[in-house]
């Protein structure tokens, strides 16, 4: 006995072992596959300076010998960048005086900014818009990045959001100190950890609070003309947050909207009136935002940003545009470099805009057309030296078209010192020049955005091949199990040691050749290494005795269903239209399940058949329901399902499409009535949540005994409802409590959540405690008799041993196999047998859901209440279903379906997009990061990480971690 | 089993076949502007009339069921009238079951609901034809070792791989080829069609070519 019990304990570690090393290969699979795939650019730490001209050859016409000049002379030693987060273009665009007859519509984000609008009509020489044009991601970090250095930040940024870390490439900030000029800085507190101790003074604020919408430009406001006006300043910048931070939390349409861009209406005002004759003031956005106030993709709104030029002296030639024009953002930063008489940062690939140099006077058309294709020049040279580095570093640019360029750039540069030499040149060769520079630097732009979106094809097939094998391991593994005993050498002794070895040669050859050793790099080398034994051991013993079949328990149709929902996702078209395609899947395996039911003839007719017709194949009979029952609930399951599809959130590819209005958090919404109304709906699901379960566990008689884990779910689930429902209460209406009230508000939508995960967890660790398995033995023990074992110790040495302890066990396995059918049979002649091992595991199993879900039932919008709740549903229904198609006669291990296994992945992901998810970047629900923290969480990265994380898996998780207390009864033998 | 009967039901469906492609053809002799694609609800209801004239035509020629006992006037009254409420709610039902996969609830309502009529056409009215009005019986040839008779496998197979095309039209639907028959719900439709056609040439053949395992326990 001693003996068993030992290799009990062994057996178990050494899945948990296994489990853990297959975890391992999952990882390094995946981290090798998004190391190749995320896009990385090679950052340069080349500085532009102003004694080293970008270029050979003189600099150009009159820039020489002035004061303050660098490259070229500047023309304003004072800049004021009026950052709006989120400004969109259209936010800013003037709106049209209105035509008689037909009514102005009024929305809330249009034509607020009227000083814009009349400083434009009033002053057409000095002012000018556009609608400047973002590279995505349009994120607020990669645009700051964008804005001051001048290139493209790339994907992997991203990701990196929450962590941003100082520029190392040249930039703007780097240029104006370096030439000694004061910087004043005043908002988004990101600044501050992209540009360490480049400011002369500063006024941080926190950023990463979304729902608050006042702090940020309250605290920049308070400052902002005190600052101006004691003029120990060069370059003012003002990064204002409350637009983006209003988007987020209203969307465009509330009018909250209006109120803020009024109020930034006026702070433009009050800068236009203060702004001194060298000055130039800049108003820009850096990105859009979406329908819903959202940002980070790469939709058209999100795309189009507002930029506003203006300086007290006149500056441009001529009047603005009909339509104002269409700009790169990068734009912005040689043209300010240039104004403010600065070198162009050195990796800059924008391009100038080419009207702010003519002088502002169009009295010398000549003088100042050769002052545009000056700055251009000079442009052009800087982005063909950074060509020319970059090239030299790396091999990413394209060989071909780079030779092109410099082809096209050298033509260029040989007809502009022509025009040099001979200034008195027709207007004809000035334009063609202009448009072979501004060709040359469109071009270059192209091929670097070309370039930087190149993925890494070597480890993005080696990770693919990595996750593969893992996938196939696990195939395998899942028919050893099967049989008893596990085979702990094939499948844990050596692969780790393989694993192992290999790790340490590869790092021990990294290390000798004097490179770095790559984590990455690393772990995928081991798991590599495990698994290659592996798959030799395999592919060695295949031909021998081992044929195909066995390795597919899958049915044909459930097999062709996993094929096709693997195949679609090859097809970008059924990548966008997941979101629909996987309910119908969901559906067709559904139905399946029922006609599959009814076809093997293990339902019962509405009224009986003659048994011989179905008795042929089974002849005990396995448990059979009537056919009206199996199709109700398949039809149940279909209508939950078509119902938890009603909550949708569009992909940007579809424009026609519209998203669920109930995705958005109740605060948004600005009626009362309705509001309480959704409250009261979202309550209800609570309610009828906690009643659905209670209902389930009473049914199967697990509710009676008191033992810890009944008792929480008797008492603690009730509780967790009442501080959830109580904290939506909070967040829907904080902004509406009395000023009494707020210290208290606040206090308790801080303690809430915490207090709810709180509970969740305690109740988490006592079912892997006592998994509720335990339960249902104490309550049907009451009913039988129980034959006492003698304790027998130590491993069997006789056959008179035998003899005597196999009829022992023969007897204690007819026990309770009795005691199982009796206790079927008080429990009514619905669950005939159809539980008996089932409840066991599902009792637990549905507990741990419950517990579960709360949590992250609080990450979510209140109104995804009504969807998780129609999870719920979906599982119970399928539960039934699994349970009508289960034989009562099954022995050996548990073994899960593989029916059960592919209707609760397609499940996972129904409820991952009908929570409102969607997998792009843009749709991650970054407010998750507050729930409990509503001011934030200082410099921690890890848990607003943890929290989103568990807000964008929910669905997923919710689906694993119901199998959490069943994992140790699954190690056990039965 | 004799060879004649499996000729005769190869015959009967290659009936079937015809009506669905005169269907196509006839209607362009008397309406302007025919076509399958454009004017899909005409061919719709066109079709369904077609293969259903032609199912009852043949059931009353072929009687491939011993008739029944009772032949009253009036209990075949009432056979047919109940034939019909079959029809319709089967229709209904299809209908629901097509909005649970996820068609439009409220907008095209009548495309939805002729696709579930000539759904319906293709399986329900072959069964209440051949079996009548009789879910027993409706049941037991959609089981496992269920039919008695060649005529009963036919219907069987018609009817899965109608469902089965039906269910295969849905998957172009996402897809970005811009072509107009991926529309709802002519690629359902069409599926549906090629299905059914594709189930009524493969019958006979795959019962021929099965003819020495298959005995017929009742017939």
């Amino acid at each position: 006995m001693k003996a068993f019990l030992f290799s009990t304990r062994m057996q178990k570690v050494s899945v948990l072992l296994f489990l853990g090393w297959v975890c391992f290969l999952f990882y390094a699979g995946i981290a090798l596959f998004t190391s190749g795939f995320l896009l990385t650019r090679l950052e340069l730490t080349n500085q532009s300076s102003c004694q080293e001209p970008p270029g050979p050859g003189s600099l150009p016409w009159g820039s020489q010998g002035k004061s303050g000049a660098c490259w070229m002379p500047s023309r304003f030693s004072r800049v004021v960048l009026v950052l709006i987060d989120a400004l969109r273009f259209d936010f800013a665009q003037p709106q049209r005086s209105h035509v008689p007859g037909e009514r102005p519509v009024s929305v809330p984000f249009l034509g607020k900014l009227g000083s814009l609008q009349r400083i434009l009509e009033n002053k057409p020489h000095h002012a000018r818009l556009y609608r400047s044009q973002v590279d995505p991601p349009t994120t607020t970090m990669q645009r700051l990045k964008a804005l001051t250095t001048g290139s493209l930040p790339t994907f992997i940024d991203a990701g990196s959001n929450f962590a941003s870390h100082a520029i190392v490439e040249d930039n703007l900030i780097k240029q104006l100190n370096s030439a000694g000029r004061r910087i004043v800085f005043m908002g988004d507190d990101t600044w501050k950890d992209l540009f360490p101790g480049a400011f002369s003074q500063a006024f941080f604020f926190s950023s990463f609070n979304v729902r608050d919408l006042h702090t940020v430009d309250n605290g920049i406001l308070e400052h902002l003309y005190p600052t101006m006006d004691s003029r120990a300043w060069d370059v003012l910048i003002a990064h204002f947050l409350g637009v983006d931070h209003c988007g987020h939390k209203h969307g465009p349409h509330h009018p909250e909207m209006a109120k803020k861009l009024s109020q930034m209406d006026q702070v433009i005002q009050e800068l236009l009136e203060r702004l001194e004759n060298d000055t130039l003031l800049v108003v820009a956005g850096d990105h859009g935002m979406t329908m819903n106030g959202d940002h980070g993709g790469d939709s058209e709104l999100e795309v189009s940003a507002a930029l506003f030029l203006y300086s007290p002296t006149p500056l441009f030639p001529t009047v603005p545009p009909e339509e104002p024009e269409v700009i790169p953002q990068v734009s912005l930063v040689p043209t300010l470099a240039l104004l403010l008489g600065l070198p162009i940062p050195f990796g800059n690939i924008g391009e100038v805009i080419t009207e702010l140099f003519s002088g502002g006077n169009d009295s010398h058309p000549q003088a100042s057309a050769l002052a545009q294709v000056s700055a251009l020049y000079i442009n052009a040279q800087q982005v063909s030296r950074f060509l020319h580095t970059y090239a030299a570093a790396t091999q990413d640019l394209q060989v071909k078209e780079l030779h092109q360029l410099q082809q096209l750039f050298s033509k260029a540069s040989a007809s502009y010192e022509q025009l040099l030499q001979d200034s008195q040149e027709a207007e004809t060769s000035l334009k063609t020049l202009t448009a072979e520079l501004q060709r040359f630097l469109r071009g270059a732009r192209a091929i670097c955005i070309e370039s930087w979106a190149r993925f890494s094809l070597v480890r993005m097939a080696g990770g693919a091949a990595l996750l593969a094998a893992a996938c196939f391991l696990c195939l395998l593994a899942s028919q050893l199990a099967v049989s008893p005993g596990f085979p702990f050498r094939p499948l844990l002794l050596v692969p780790v040691a393989w694993g192992l070895t290999w790790a340490v040669l590869y790092a021990g050859l990294a290390v000798t050749a004097g490179s770095k050793v790559d984590t990455v790099v690393l772990g995928a080398v081991a798991a590599a290494g495990s698994i290659l034994p592996f798959l030799w051991k395999v592919w060695v013993s295949w031909g021998s005795n081992r044929p195909l079949v066995p390795l597919l328990p899958v049915p044909g149709p459930v097999l062709l269903l996993l094929l096709i929902r693997w195949a679609t996702f090859f097809s970008d078209s059924f990548v966008v239209a997941e979101a629909r395609a996987t309910p119908f899947l969901l559906g067709s395996l559904i139905l399946f399940l029922v006609a599959h039911l009814h076809w093997e003839g293990q339902l019962l007719p509405p009224k009986l058949l003659t048994v011989s017709r179905l008795g042929s194949s089974a002849p005990t009979g396995p448990p059979r329901h009537s056919g009206t029952y199996a199709l109700r609930l398949g039809i149940g399951l279909l209508l939950c399902t078509r119902l938890a599809g009603l909550f949708h959130r569009c992909p940007e590819e579809t424009p026609a499409c519209h998203s669920s209005p109930w995705l958005s958090p109740l605060a948004s919404m600005v009626g009362g009535r309705a509001k309480n109304l959704w409250y009261g709906a979202c309550v209800g699901a609570l309610v009828t949540l906690l009643v659905v379960v209670r209902l389930w566990l009473r049914r199967y008689g697990n509710l009676k005994s008191p033992e810890p884990p009944v008792l929480f779910v008797r008492w603690g689930l009730p509780l967790m409802a009442l501080g959830t429902a109580a904290y939506w209460a909070l967040a829907s209406g904080a902004d509406e409590a009395p000023p009494r009230l707020r210290a208290l508000v606040s206090g308790a939508s801080v303690v809430l959540p915490r207090a709810v995960v709180g509970l969740a967890a305690s109740g988490l660790v006592l079912l892997l405690w006592r998994p509720v398995t335990v339960l249902v033995k104490v309550g049907a023990g009451a009913s039988r008799t129980r034959t006492i074992l003698t304790p027998f110790s130590g491993p069997p040495t006789s056959q008179a041993d035998l003899d005597y302890v196999v009829p022992q066990i023969y007897r204690h396995m007819q026990e309770e196999f009795q005691g199982r059918l009796e206790r079927t049979k008080s429990q009514g002649p619905v669950t005939v047998a159809a539980y008996q091992l089932g409840s066991v595991y599902s009792t637990a199993m549905v507990t741990a859901l419950i517990l579960l879900a709360f949590p992250l039932l609080l990450l979510h919008a209140e109104r995804v209440s009504l969807v998780f709740l129609l999870l719920f549903l979906q599982s119970f229904l399928l539960l039934h279903l699994l349970a009508a198609g289960t034989s009562v006669t099954t022995t050996g291990p548990f073994i899960v379906l593989w029916q059960a296994v592919s209707a609760w992945a397609l499940l996972a992901t129904q409820t991952f997009y009908s929570t409102g998810h969607q997998p792009v970047f843009s749709a991650i629900h970054w407010h998750a990061a507050f729930v409990g923290f509503p001011e934030g969480h200082g410099s921690s990265t890890w848990l607003p990480a943890l929290l989103v994380g568990a807000n964008t898996f929910a669905s997923h998780i919710l689906f694993a971690g119901s199998r959490l207390p069943t994992a140790p009864a699954l190690a056990l033998p039965v | 089993m004799k060879d004649t009967d499996i000729k005769r039901l190869l015959y009967t469906n290659l009936l079937c076949i015809f009506s669905i492609v005169l269907s196509i053809f006839i209607p362009t002799i008397f309406l302007d502007n025919f076509s399958i694609l454009e004017t899909h609800l005409t061919w719709l209801c066109i079709c369904s009339a077609f293969v259903t004239a032609v199912n009852l035509v043949l059931y009353l020629v072929v009687k491939p069921n011993v008739s029944s006992r009772r032949s009253s006037l009036s209990h075949k009254v009432t056979r047919a009238l109940k034939c019909c409420i079959y029809f319709l709610l089967s229709c209904f039902f299809l209908h629901i079951i097509f909005v649970l996969y996820g068609a439009p609830l409220i907008e095209l309502v009548l495309e939805t609901f002729l696709f579930a009529v000539i759904l319906s056409t293709f399986t329900t009215v072959p069964c209440l034809c051949l079996l009548g009005p009789n879910l027993k019986a409706w049941l037991r040839v959609f089981s496992r070792n269920g039919v008695t008779s060649i005529w009963e496998n036919s219907l069987q197979i018609t009817t899965i791989s109608s469902f089965i095309g039906a269910w295969l039209g849905a998957f172009p639907i996402p897809l970005d080829w811009e072509r107009p028959w991926q529309v709802w719900p002519i690629s359902c439709t069409l599926g549906a069609t090629f299905g059914y056609v594709a189930g009524l040439v493969s019958s006979p053949l795959w019962i021929y070519w099965n003819r020495k395992q298959l005995t017929y326990k009742s017939s």
